[in-house]
């Protein structure tokens, strides 16, 4: 399925050639060139719909690291076509939106380069079938992330959002790797359609929980669940148009997409439901509750994201009681928990996406998105009103848009936890629809918060530098519409998405409840009255009265314990940390050489004595030796002198051609031995270093006998004799033994193989070809590393461009 | 007559790159031969001097020959084979005589490139220091 693997691909592709296309398509023309790649890939995606919704789903692999069973497998079935739909469909949208949104002096080309990346980024997550090639491409969402966010790193502020986003992803992220690595010792595959069928085997084991545990904190971690959706609010940093495809849209959503994978594999234990569910619960708490007294409307919107990603969270918890019960009923009753948090996971996408979009232009227009300098644009601004109007009612779980529907759907899946008790399920549970119709009425009163506030009221003088109040740009406005009337839609024809889209992915959640009546309900905006719809006015009461006097009671945001927050901690570990590590590597970083080459030194020492130590079969063989003949004795005790005679020397250049001579002996001594690669590498090398010696001769402080302690010189000595013998007593050893198959295989084989008869390039080209890649890419870093030392240092003094 | 030496010692390091795949030499070897031809120049002339007759940044020909070694790899998975595959072609080139042509061969080119621009960059790093 050649599809799945392009999808992956192209944006990959796509953003190596952005630096080049840029130079032709000079500005924002260039956003026209990326556009055309998330169309295309969401058109090449949607004709594949109604065959998956047919129960088709595509595998295909791709050996990579056979040796470690990692294959580039990609697996689209139901699931990852509804995320790989939003990737790439809110991404067509969004790249519109911000050919308008960014100016012409921002570099645009950086910009799209990194947004591409992550669109590959995020699809090979979704569509990998393989953990490892998961997990890489999962990484590199955070690092593309962390790109984006810092994308004006001249901000103090952008930068210390990217850092703390990576920091805590990653991290997370790396737990999950472990998660993984557990899952791969008990099933001992990294195939994800394996080990769903192996799920009883994975329950079985006792490492089951820990496996569970480490993988739902990289999902938590990365859909900004509670305790660490602290990087989220610092995120909103980066561009809006970033904020809307990755930090609402896509990204954030990676964690849901992981819980609803693994939901099959784990979610047989009450374990995950208790975890899932309850983090989710608290999470749209207190995401909600905190929106509320955001001033900053990318903030309020953050926080509200963080809330509906927990909301979608809990649902996907409760989702997971369907494989405790064995009822039919009892199953349809708690699939359809899962079934609200795909469609809420679509609707969510949309209005929030919109609603970022409308924040965006306002700031764009009026230079500022503080609600308290905003007011009364209802009129000025007509469109952009009526979208954010569109966006916030959906939010809030209002009607006529599809945010009801799924709103009412919550609830009811909340109530559902009533029939859980018969489940050996704790009767606490009863307590979550409150928690959740609490959580409910701060998200009504924040929508009411982006309304009201922000386009009611008393009109305020624009900002110094900027024009009165106007409408946007159609062209800006257009991708915030298409959102806005896919709210609408996905209102009036819910069933549509639910047969096509939402199917497929339930069969893909619940692979053993396939075809069960119920496993994809028909969504009905009304059906009677019941508990869900009294909650719904309830909310909507409760909402309008607690906003109405919002300004009597947001007092108690300032109360104690609201006043906490994670940041404070996060900020302190990350000094604690930092202080920790300066003082340790000042213990050793003494910044003189010599104690640098006596670590080495040491350290090979070490390593060689306990080698020795465990090998313990000390056979010296000489038998098989040639006689040392003439001309080798006396190259090698012109080798002895030079090296006793550098101890000696009276300059450094005396050193520095004794050491020459050195050298040259050794590339001799090749020749003799029939050596012609390592001679004439040698005599290359020891040429190149002479010059570098020369050129550093300037910064070399002044050759003088230094008068160090007796202890001290003692010490050296000891190391310098030390690795001598070391090295002697390897090489004599290697004589007597044979450890490891002989190379020497290679040279029969090499021309068949590798068509060379140069046996030594052979290995170095094609036998053992990974390794000198890995070896070029390691020198290319160390002469980087080696120039921008040379060039920072000089620098030093100059004000540093990041601190303005 | 430091240019014709100059001239002699890149055809060398050329040849000791190309012959690499049956006689002694390579990708390393050639790159190291290189960068010792660019040194000589340095040696002997001043850095804009040559500046003005080579004007390429080496930190780009490194890079440039890390894409090489790499992409060849990946361009063994384009069609299907595991990641590094070699093939091989013979070529007869016109000076060099019957050569081995392959994808070992820009592999190995990657790998020259990446050394001879290290070197240059390192030592042009320290001694534009100097100044």
């Amino acid at each position: 399925m050649i599809t799945v693997l392009l999808a992956i691909f192209i944006p990959f592709i796509a953003a190596c050639l952005v630096p080049f296309i840029h130079k032709f398509l000079t500005g924002s023309r260039i956003g026209w060139f990326v556009i055309t790649i998330p169309i295309f890939l969401f058109v090449l995606l949607i004709r594949l719909v109604p065959s998956l919704s047919e129960g088709a789903s595509y595998l295909y692999t791709l050996p990579w690291i056979p040796s470690a069973d990692v294959y580039f497998s990609t697996h689209l079935d139901g699931l990852s076509i509804i995320f790989a739909l939003l990737i790439t469909g809110i991404g067509s949208l969004v790249v519109l939106y911000s050919i308008y949104y960014l100016s012409e002096r921002e570099a645009i080309g950086r910009f799209y380069t990194y947004l591409l990346l992550f669109m590959g980024a995020m699809l090979g997550v979704v569509l990998s079938d393989n953990l490892i090639v998961l997990y890489v491409f999962w990484e590199l969402t955070s690092i593309s992330s962390f790109l984006l966010i810092a994308f004006w790193y001249h901000r103090k502020q952008s930068r210390y959002g990217a850092k703390k986003s990576m920091l805590i992803t990653v991290t997370g992220g790396i737990f999950m790797l472990v998660g993984f690595l557990m899952l791969y010792t008990i099933t001992g595959t990294f195939n994800l359609q394996e080990l769903i069928a192996m799920r009883e085997v994975i329950a079985a084991d006792s490492l089951f929980v820990p496996a569970m545990l480490l993988v739902l904190i990289g999902a938590f971690t990365k859909s900004a669940q509670f305790p660490f959706h602290i990087w989220l609010p610092d995120a909103m940093e980066a561009p809006t148009p970033v904020s809307a495809y990755l930090h609402s849209a896509t990204m954030v959503k990676a964690g849901i997409y992981l819980v609803a994978r693994f939901t099959p594999v784990f979610a047989g234990d009450t374990t995950w439901f208790y975890v899932v569910s309850c983090v989710g619960l608290l999470t749209m708490l207190w995401g909600s509750v905190n929106a509320v007294k955001q001033t900053d409307l990318k903030a309020l919107l953050a926080f509200s994201t963080v809330s509906q990603l927990g909301m979608i969270m809990s649902l996907l918890g409760i989702g997971s009681l369907a494989f405790a019960s064995s009822e039919s009923t009892h199953i349809a009753l708690f699939t359809a928990a899962t079934f609200a948090a795909l469609f809420h996971l679509i609707n969510h996408s949309t209005f929030k996406g919109s609603l970022f979009m409308v924040v965006g232009i306002l700031d764009h227009e009026l230079g500022t998105r503080n609600i308290q300098r905003l007011g009364g644009l209802a009129t000025i601004m007509p469109i952009t009103f009526t979208i954010a109007l569109i966006g916030s009612f959906s939010m809030a779980g209002l009607p006529p848009f599809n945010g009801f529907l799924s709103k009412e759907l919550f609830f009811e899946a909340m109530l559902s936890l009533k029939e859980a008790n018969l489940l050996s399920v704790d009767s606490l549970v009863l307590l979550f629809p409150i928690i959740a119709w609490i959580g409910s009425i701060f998200t009504f009163i924040y929508c009411m918060i982006i309304v009201f506030q922000t386009f009611f009221g008393k009109v305020h003088a624009p900002l110094p530098g900027h024009r009165p109040a106007h409408e946007a740009p159609i062209q800006m406005l257009i991708s915030p519409m298409v959102l806005g009337s896919l709210v609408v839609l996905i209102f009036i024809f819910p069933n549509l998405l639910g047969t096509y889209i939402l199917g497929p992915a339930m069969n893909a959640v619940y692979p053993q409840f396939v075809g069960l009546p119920g496993l994809v309900p028909e969504i009905r905006v009304w059906h009677g009255f019941g508990m869900p719809i009294f909650m719904t006015i309830g909310v909507i009461i409760a909402g309008i009265l607690l906003y109405g006097f919002l300004r009597y009671w947001k007092g108690i945001y300032s109360l104690g314990f609201l006043q906490w927050t994670l940041d404070r901690s996060y900020n302190a570990l990350l000094q604690r940390i930092e202080r920790l590590a300066s003082v340790v590597t000042k213990t050793y970083m003494t910044g003189s050489v010599r104690d640098y080459v006596a670590y080495i030194m040491l350290f090979f020492i070490t390593l060689v004595s306990i080698g020795l130590l465990d090998f313990q079969q000390f056979v010296f063989d000489f038998s098989n030796d040639a006689e040392i003949e003439i001309n080798e004795s006396i190259i090698i005790f012109v080798m002895m002198c030079s090296s006793v005679a550098i101890l000696f020397a009276k300059s450094r250049i005396t050193a520095i051609v004794l050491n020459g001579v050195l050298g040259y002996s050794i590339a001799i001594l090749f020749v003799v031995f029939r050596a012609p690669d390592l001679a004439l590498t040698q005599i290359i090398v020891e040429t190149v270093t002479t010059v570098l010696f020369l050129l550093c001769f300037y910064y070399l402080p002044e050759w003088k006998n230094e008068h160090k302690s007796i202890s001290m010189r003692v010490r050296n000595g000891l190391i310098a004799v030390a690795s001598g013998v070391a090295v002697t007593v390897i090489a004599l050893l290697v004589q007597g033994h044979s450890l490891y198959p002989s190379i020497s295989v290679y040279y029969e084989t090499a021309s068949r193989l590798a068509g060379g008869l140069n046996v030594v390039n052979t290995i170095l080209g094609d036998f053992r070809a990974f390794d000198t890649m890995l070896e070029v890419l390691v020198l290319f870093i160390a002469g980087l590393g080696v120039f921008s030392l040379v060039k920072l240092r000089r620098k030093k003094g100059v004000d540093h461009p990041e601190e303005k | 007559m430091t240019k014709i030496v100059f001239f002699i010692i890149l055809t060398f390091g050329v040849e000791l790159f190309l012959s690499g795949h049956n006689n002694p030499g390579g990708g390393f070897i050639g790159g190291l031969v290189l960068s010792s031809a660019f040194v000589l120049l340095y040696l002997v002339y001043d850095i804009e001097t040559v500046h003005r007759g080579t004007p390429f940044d080496f930190k780009r020909v490194a890079a440039f020959g890390v894409f090489l070694a790499v992409g060849t790899g990946m361009l063994s998975l384009l069609f299907g084979e595991s990641f590094l595959s070699q093939t091989t072609w013979l070529v007869d080139l016109p000076v060099f005589g019957e050569t081995e042509l392959g994808t070992m061969t820009i592999f190995e080119a990657g790998v020259a490139l990446t050394v001879l621009g290290v070197v240059v960059t390192i030592i042009l790093g320290i001694s534009e220091d100097v100044e």
